[in-house]
């Protein structure tokens, strides 16, 4: 307990250092609802209230699916073997960097819905908190993963290859235009990615309908894609690195 | 402390070490040397449960290195061949976090910091970030990184490289006392042979992967006719090379 707090403090304390790398994760996202939303809402196709929810799984794929790359470096100084040679839990290890992606994608979500409630987002306060807890665990999921493939794959083909994964899990999620638009084909496709489920459970909560058939598969998804996460992540911690 | 037999461990084709037995007791300064590449780093990380051995069985520390890593980890310290901190970070704040890491509250971390901290001359470090600091201050923070806890076991690769003469002998200093107050093993790496001379009760040399000599350094000194551990080691490994040619 008291390793995990400190590394998640440690994390925290250094995150927050650079008030740069905060506002940096989330500029996609937040580009997306500045320079693409307005358009949406008077295209007649959606609204703010699908719109914004679309944005924040956005955000959590590119903020917290990016966040693996900063663990190469401690790799390469030696501070994750530094680490790995006490005797705290590998999945402490894991889980305290974890946290703080988490209260990361937090603040930056919270950021994004205000800005969101400016423009004209009418969502109700309960569906908005609702979201943004389903959006942080969501992020627990994506930054193990991306924990572990930033382990696993040739740090320098990290960046390309994460930020280009991205991009068709984003569109396929139906985060910019919704799924029910597409041609049977590419709605087919998008069912077998894990955030379209998370969009879908988003949007339904930011409606106020929060008993929804779409809320629960949005929640049991989004659950089993963070277990999965944290098994790979741990796995990867208890391996070795050569 | 250490009980190793046919430690073994290769990288794809390349076999780093090739079935090293290694006994050493409780109190022992042991020095492990051997030319570049000979498996010194590699059997160092095996040891302390960093990597998977191919072959072998160790218990370390009292603990089975394969079916009580955890409790292995419990009681050795390791500084390893190269840096423990990014450059980027404060010093005092990394030595901290690894401190809370064996379990200690926030104040005795800080507390236990600031003690090392003075007693390995690195006062002023604290503060700084790690790429601020000289190559014998970072040296010796990565020792500090080690000895936080006190472990009963404590590895150190090539601890005192790079490290100006004074800081050496106020290594060995430290080291001798970790053992004379808390009884502490150290098994430790160095290409500086004469410090092996005056530091270690035993000398392990290593080549090619396995153990080609062992025993005190006047032990080494007699059984090869030598006046020091450097001719005794370029006899030992150079007739080891000789012997690979002609095989
Ligand atoms: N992660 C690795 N992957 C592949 N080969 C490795 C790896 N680590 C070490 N080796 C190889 O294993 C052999 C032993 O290396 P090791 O680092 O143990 O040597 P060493 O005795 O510590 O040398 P030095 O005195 O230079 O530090 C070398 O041939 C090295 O190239
Ligand atoms: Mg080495």
């Amino acid at each position: 307990m008291t390793a995990l707090a400190a590394l998640t403090g440690y994390y925290l304390r250094s995150a927050f250092k650079s008030k740069f790398a905060v506002v940096f994760g989330a500029v996609q996202p937040l580009f997306y609802l500045v320079l693409f939303g307005p358009l949406l809402a008077r295209s007649g196709v959606g609204s703010w209230d699908t719109f914004v929810p679309g944005v924040l799984v956005q955000l959590g794929l590119m903020s917290s699916g990016l966040v693996g790359f900063g663990i190469v470096f401690d790799q390469r100084f030696g501070v994750l073997e530094r680490l790995r040679v006490t005797p705290v839990a590998r999945f402490t290890l894991l889980l305290g960097r974890v946290l703080k992606d988490a209260v990361m994608l937090l603040v930056q979500a919270g950021a994004v819905v205000v800005i969101g409630y400016g423009f004209g987002l009418r969502a109700p306060l309960a569906g908005v908190l609702l979201g943004l807890l389903l959006i942080t665990v969501l992020s627990v999921g994506l930054a193990s993963l991306s924990y572990a493939a930033a382990l696993t794959i040739k740090p320098e083909l990290f960046p390309a290859l994460v930020s280009t994964a991205v991009i068709p899990l984003m569109l396929l999620s139906g985060a910019l235009l919704p799924m029910s638009l597409a041609p049977t084909w590419l709605d087919v496709v998008s069912r077998f990615t894990p955030f379209r489920y998370a969009v879908e459970a988003l949007r339904s909560l930011f409606a106020g309908s929060y008993a929804s058939s779409v809320v629960l598969w949005g929640s049991l998804v989004t659950l089993g894609f963070v277990a999965v996460g944290c098994v790979v992540g741990t796995r990867v911690f208890q391996r070795e690195n050569t | 402390m250490i009980h190793v037999r046919g430690l073994t461990r290769s990288f794809g084709a390349v076999e780093a070490v090739r079935g090293v037995d290694v006994d050493v007791s409780e109190g022992e300064i042991v020095g492990f040397v051997g030319p570049n590449g000979a498996g010194k780093t590699t059997t160092l990380r095996m040891l302390t449960t960093l990597l998977r051995p191919t072959a072998g069985t160790a218990v370390v520390a009292g603990h089975d290195l394969f079916t009580d890593p955890a409790g292995v980890r419990r009681r050795i310290g390791y500084v390893s061949q190269n840096g423990t901190v990014g450059p980027f970070s404060e010093v005092g704040e990394e030595l901290r976090l690894q401190a809370r890491m064996y379990g200690m509250s926030r104040a005795e971390a800080r507390e236990r910091v600031s003690r090392l901290l003075s007693e390995l001359d690195l006062e002023e470090a604290g503060t700084k970030l790690y790429a601020h600091l000289s190559g014998g201050q970072k040296r010796r923070v990565d020792i500090a990184m080690g000895l936080l806890h006190s472990p009963a076991l404590l590895f150190l690769d090539e601890p005192t490289t790079g490290l100006d003469p004074q800081s050496r002998a106020n290594l060995w200093d430290h080291v001798r006392r970790l053992r004379e107050e808390a009884g502490m093993t150290v098994f430790l790496t160095t290409h500086y042979l004469e410090e092996a001379d005056a530091l270690c009760d035993r000398v392990l040399i290593i080549d090619h992967g396995r153990i080609v000599g062992s025993g005190t350094p006047a032990e080494l000194k007699a059984a090869h006719g030598a006046s020091t551990l450097d001719e005794v080691f370029l006899t030992v490994t150079g007739r080891e090379l000789r012997e690979g040619a002609a095989a």
